[in-house]
């Protein structure tokens, strides 16, 4: 049970304070609810490549990271399709550097031409060192593009095109900050040896004066319900030929996401799920295979990836995938099954609470699903996940009409 | 009155800090295996990481030392391989196994609560392993596979090959297994090294987390009436073989749009009383985000998405590493540009301004890095595998506090030549 206050300013900024006294630490997390989904199709990866123009500095503090680092601390931040979130660790006797340096990139940034031109490149470098100067790297691109046909969750947060990173204005810079950076569109979650009135008191003095700006309305694609299998072939310069699947699922709140999530579990969590035993030891048809979910906010995928042991052929692979599956959605699965994955959830929760930084990631994620409290019911919402749940989950999700699958070809 | 945001807040300098490393426990099993604890932490979490002296330096042949130490989970005179993973599994536990150049850990994470169910399967392993045939064959077959995808990576070539000229093929450092190697290994071999290195082996414990009240009775009944520390294992000497040639560059795929750079020099190990104050100086040079590699070559010149120079963490004998992937057409000025800020040290005085910033973020960060029972475990894991204790600790806090512009650049001048470096790009 994580423990936590929550309080609004009056320029719509959320607040939530969770106290740990048993460490000298504090986090500041600030979430910003913009993530690359909300990008124009022209423009993607637009809201990766902001995020590292987030350190370029802000209109009164020339450097982001020096102070921050001065004063003991450091920082990180990551881009998913559905958010951005920046987060530093520091001693918590410090915990104002961090108030002032995240409230003053709030405000406004500085909008330096160099820090632009500079980071266009470097965003370039790890687009080339992610997915294109390594094997596969282009594969989750054109999943994507095959499996979604209208909701941005088509483009990765990298962005559809190197050209599109390299074209970015200071113009867009400028209109997405004020448009997505603002009080009233993000969550501030500080965690550690702190107290809920001396996070009240700073967060008046550093954020409360920063004016809120026009409610963002989200309104996206949304996408249509597939009718139809897809396919795609690749051939590439890749030692062996990979078959990944996808099929779409309900989104974050959905009320079978729990369900789903040990589905996956059950079916490629790891060296007693049933592709790992089946197929990667007993039929020996793959060397790796995996299946997991996106747990994306808006409806997300369930993927099954795998590379396949050299001279079998890619059809007995897919079959040998669909029977597993078949099996799933035709039979029962014994209680203990889904205990095994319940008590495996269990343990994953608690280890990733154990440090202030998962705490707070997770306060602000689940403040922007609608409520922090969310983080405390989750166990429970697991341990109600049934057998008959899963394998109804199972028949909605893994139909036909409703799965892309790409072969990924070795060339040689 | 109005908010200046100009003016920073009032900080405490880490340097004002007093950073303490929190006592173990400790205590011995009745066949002598020491066991080193630290209990704390809110979640009902704990870890228990069992190291052997049955790292690389001890085999005859390659890649048998990793093949037990990864098998002896896939097999034992009672249970299959699935049933191994699932008496874990089912509970929610994890176990893992690495193999290093000294030594090999079996590290389990569970809860708390089923501390005593999982206890002693882990006894199983360590004793009653059996290496079955298949379990070895599906193995090669995979990691052979594996491998041949591995070798498309610039940078895992990279890390290979600036390894091998470092410390010779023949050095734990330096070796590395290619697809014959994987095929060479036999079960008997991996019997052999299993018998005398983990069921007859030399272990340590390590523990952190909340415990079960019964801990130390759960321990000393599945773990400390085992054979272990029945062998006397020596110390085997491998000779360093580096290469005559300093200076490399590999094709490995003529389409590749990036270079995995790599610039390494030998380094003392943590015993000598330059490793502490060069990792202040390494900071400075290219050891976190506002290094002056990064502020220069990423941060100014957009060259990399990241560039880092660390020292390696061996028991014997370290390295001083630079490591990064650039565009392949800057590639060349990346590395003019490392050896500019080599220069850079070598010449000038660091202010006192940077230093003081580098000595803060050093001390801060590892004010973090103790936070939470598994990571002081980890830190004291460190010190007695290296033979160190508080004192090192200590020791290195000073030295951060406490060093000057002048030290810093004589160890440039020392150790930042260029002459003294490998350098190899493989695009």
């Amino acid at each position: 049970m994580i423990q936590f206050d929550k309080f609004e300013l009056d320029n719509g900024l959320k607040v939530i304070v969770h106290q740990d006294t048993s460490t000298p630490m504090a986090v500041v997390n600030v979430l910003y609810n913009v993530g690359a989904k909300d990008e124009d199709p022209h423009k993607t990866g637009f809201a990766h490549l902001f995020e590292h123009l987030m350190f370029g500095g802000s209109i009164n503090i020339p450097i982001y990271d020096e102070p921050l680092q001065r004063a003991g601390g450091e920082n990180n931040a990551y881009t998913t399709n559905d958010l951005t979130n920046y987060y530093c660790q520091i001693p918590a006797e410090n915990i104002e550097t961090a108030f002032w340096l995240e409230s003053d990139r709030m405000l406004s940034l500085a909008f330096s031409e160099k820090s632009l031109e500079v980071q266009r490149k470097v965003v370039c470098e790890e687009f080339k060192e992610h997915y294109i100067n390594k094997p596969y790297g282009d594969a989750w691109h054109k999943m994507r593009t095959l499996a979604y046909t209208n909701h941005p969750y088509r483009w990765m947060t990298i962005g559809a095109s190197l050209e599109h990173v390299e074209q970015a204005k200071m113009q867009d810079v400028k209109d997405f900050f004020f448009k997505f950076y603002r009080p009233n569109n993000a969550i501030l979650v500080v965690t550690g040896n702190v107290t809920t009135e001396q996070v009240k008191q700073l967060a008046e003095k550093w954020f409360g004066p920063i004016a809120s700006g026009d409610a963002y309305e989200r309104n996206l694609p949304m996408e249509p319900v597939q009718q139809k299998s897809r396919f795609q072939d690749v051939r590439a310069d890749v030692p062996l030929d990979m078959l990944m699947m996808t099929w779409h699922m309900g989104g974050r709140l959905d009320e079978n996401y729990h369900a789903t999530d040990l589905m996956t579990d059950v079916i490629g969590g790891g060296a007693t799920s049933r592709l790992y035993e089946q197929l990667i030891k007993v039929k020996q048809i793959f060397s790796s295979i995996d299946c997991y979910h996106f747990g994306t906010i808006d409806p997300g995928l369930v993927v099954i990836e795998g590379k396949l042991v050299k001279g079998i052929t890619m059809s007995v692979a897919e079959k040998a995938v669909l029977d597993e599956i078949e099996l799933i959605k035709n039979t029962m699965m014994p209680t203990h099954e889904v205990q095994k994955v319940i008590n495996k959830t269990e343990s994953l929760i608690c280890f990733e609470d154990m440090s202030i930084m998962n705490r707070a990631h997770s306060l602000a994620y689940y403040e922007l699903l609608g409520d922090a409290n969310l983080m405390n019911q989750e166990l429970v919402k697991y341990q109600k996940v049934t057998p008959e749940l899963i394998q109804q989950t199972a028949q909605q999700i893994f139909q036909d009409t409703n799965r892309n699958t790409l072969y990924y070809y070795s060339k040689s | 009155m109005a908010l200046d945001r100009q003016m920073a807040p009032v900080i405490k300098d880490a340097i004002d800090f007093d950073i303490k490393l929190k006592p173990y426990q400790h205590f011995v099993l009745d066949n002598q295996v020491e066991v080193y604890t630290y209990e704390g932490g809110a979640e009902p979490v704990m870890l228990m990481d069992m190291v052997f002296f049955a790292g690389n330096s001890y085999e005859d042949k390659n890649w048998v030392a990793a093949a037990t130490n990864f098998l002896l989970k896939n097999g034992t005179t009672k249970k299959n391989a699935f049933e191994i993973n699932e008496a874990f599994e089912f509970y929610g536990a994890h176990l893992s196994r690495n193999c290093y150049n000294e030594t090999a850990t079996i590290a389990l994470h569970c809860l708390t609560k089923y501390f005593k169910e999982v206890i002693p399967v882990v006894s199983e392993l360590i004793s009653e392993a059996n290496f079955p045939e298949k379990e070895l064959q599906i193995y090669q077959q995979n990691l052979i596979q594996r491998l041949s995808l591995n070798l498309k990576k610039s940078d895992f070539i990279a890390n290979r090959f600036i390894d091998e000229y470092l410390f010779g093929i023949n050095h734990p450092y330096g070796k590395y297994a290619m697809q014959e190697d994987y095929k060479n290994v036999t079960l008997a071999d991996l019997s052999a090294f299993y018998d005398t290195y983990y069921k007859h082996g030399k272990c340590i414990i390590f523990m952190a987390g909340k415990f079960p009240s019964d801990m130390q009775e759960l321990l000393n009944k599945h773990i400390g009436q085992l054979p272990l520390n029945k062998k006397v294992i020596t110390n085997v000497i491998h000779p360093i073989v580096s290469a005559a040639q300093k200076q490399y560059s590999v094709v490995n795929d003529a389409s590749s749009v990036q270079g995995s750079i790599r610039i390494a020099r030998h380094f003392p190990n943590r015993h000598h009383p330059d490793f502490a104050p060069t990792q202040v100086l390494n900071n400075i040079f290219g050891g976190f985000f506002g290094s002056r590699l990064m502020r220069n070559i990423r941060e100014d010149k957009g060259y990399t998405y990241g560039i880092h120079s660390y020292l390696q963490n061996h028991v014997q004998q370290c390295a001083w590493m630079i490591s990064t992937d650039a565009g392949k057409d800057v590639c060349k000025p990346t590395m003019e540009e490392v050896y500019k800020e080599m220069k850079i040290l070598r010449e000038e005085l660091v202010s006192e301004d940077e230093l003081k910033l580098v000595k803060n973020y050093m001390l801060g960060g590892l004010l973090g890095d103790l936070d939470g029972p598994f990571q002081i475990i980890a830190r004291w894991k460190t010190y007695i595998l290296n033979d160190l204790n508080d004192a090192y600790f200590y020791n290195t806090i000073d030295v951060v506090k406490s060093i000057q512009p002048e030290q810093l650049k004589t160890l440039a001048e020392q150790y930042l030549k260029p002459e003294d470096f490998y350098e190899l790009v493989v695009y």
